[in-house]
């Protein structure tokens, strides 16, 4: 199977986790945010699946561009504009790349985790999804091996990063109105980081 | 003349601030885009492109409610041809206030930095002298 296809299968079955832990993630969102994370990821990753049936892309690149159009254009939260560059970052790292390293998949992770750095102004700590992201390209550039091991490595970051914002007081969005009454809650922005990455891995992990 | 677009999660608030600045500033090159694509709460940086290209101001100045208003249009900004970004800017005010203000000082046919102040001032005006 080429790369494009492998990165259009990842892409089937982060959507796929969208729809399935659709009413979970809404309900964190309910906890702390505006209520409508779960509603607003799937209506982004079901955009993203029609546009990438609509037109065909011939890289991996160009797979992960219309996804961050997609999710920049049909999202409706913060969470478009911050993934939309996430996938974006990663578009333009793994450009005119035809197959995919792991080398590649790390530095890929690692400047979707710059974009939405620079983008949301968060840091580790600050209850968003770079309490995720942040350990899983760290993870991401450390493992050796395949690219489905990179991705594995990055997922069990994320998980536990995604974990580690349950005691914190939010710092960014919504939450951070709340004070310390967002604690005890984990940051649903940093479980779809999570979502995202472990479905990137099961994909992979599959072939 | 400078022309606006206000960004708010709520088509209902935009399309208020654009009906209150046009009522008390007259002539002024103004278009609200609000809720999400789907007709709910939330932001659409697609129509915010949309809007930003529709103006025919020189100048274009954007101002925004909360949270994802901001990200989306930051993110718009970066989606712009070169030749359009370099007219816009985004307007850290509050958005009622400054829209007002930008708007009425923008009827005058004042300059784009003018209203930025007018638009920025619109954040520490006070409403109760006495207070």
């Amino acid at each position: 199977m080429g790369a494009t296809q492998r990165t259009v299968d990842i892409i089937k079955e982060m959507a796929a986790a969208m729809e399935e832990h659709r009413a979970h993630l809404t309900k964190l969102d309910s906890e702390i945010g505006d209520g409508d994370h779960g509603t607003n990821m799937h209506r982004g990753f079901t955009a993203a699946l029609e546009s990438l049936e609509k037109t065909a892309a011939d890289s991996p690149a160009d797979v992960l561009k219309a996804v961050s159009m997609a999710l920049i254009g049909k999202v409706g939260g913060a969470a478009g504009p911050l993934y939309g560059t996430a996938f974006l970052k990663a578009s333009t790292t793994l450009a005119d790349k035809e197959e995919i390293s792991a080398e590649h998949a790390a530095a890929a992770l690692q400047d979707a985790l710059d974009g939405v750095k620079l983008r949301g102004k968060a840091e580790v700590g600050d209850k968003t999804m770079i309490d995720a992201l942040e350990p899983a390209a760290r993870a991401a550039n450390d493992q050796s091996g395949s690219v489905a091991e990179v991705f594995r490595a990055a997922a069990d970051a994320a998980k536990k990063g995604a974990d580690s914002t349950v005691p914190l007081t939010a710092r960014r969005g919504r939450a951070s109105y709340l004070g310390a009454r967002a604690e005890g809650h984990m940051d649903p922005g940093a479980h779809s980081s999570y979502l995202l990455l472990d479905a990137a891995a099961r994909s992979l992990e599959s072939e | 003349m400078v022309g606006i677009v206000v960004v708010s999660h709520s088509a209902k608030i935009a399309d208020g601030i654009v009906e209150l600045v046009l009522h008390m500033a007259g002539e002024v090159e103004i278009v609200g885009v609000g809720g999400d694509s789907d007709g709910g709460l939330g932001t659409d940086p697609e129509r915010m492109q949309k809007a930003i290209e529709s103006l025919e101001a020189e100048d274009i100045l954007v101002l925004m409610d909360i949270g994802s208003a901001v990200l989306s249009a930051e993110t718009v900004l970066e989606m712009l041809s070169p030749e359009v970004r370099e007219k816009v800017r985004l307007v850290d005010a509050p958005v009622v206030e400054g829209a007002f203000s930008c708007g009425v000082t923008a009827s005058t046919g004042a300059d784009v930095d003018e209203c930025v102040e007018a638009a920025t001032e619109a954040r520490t005006a006070l409403k109760l002298h006495d207070g």
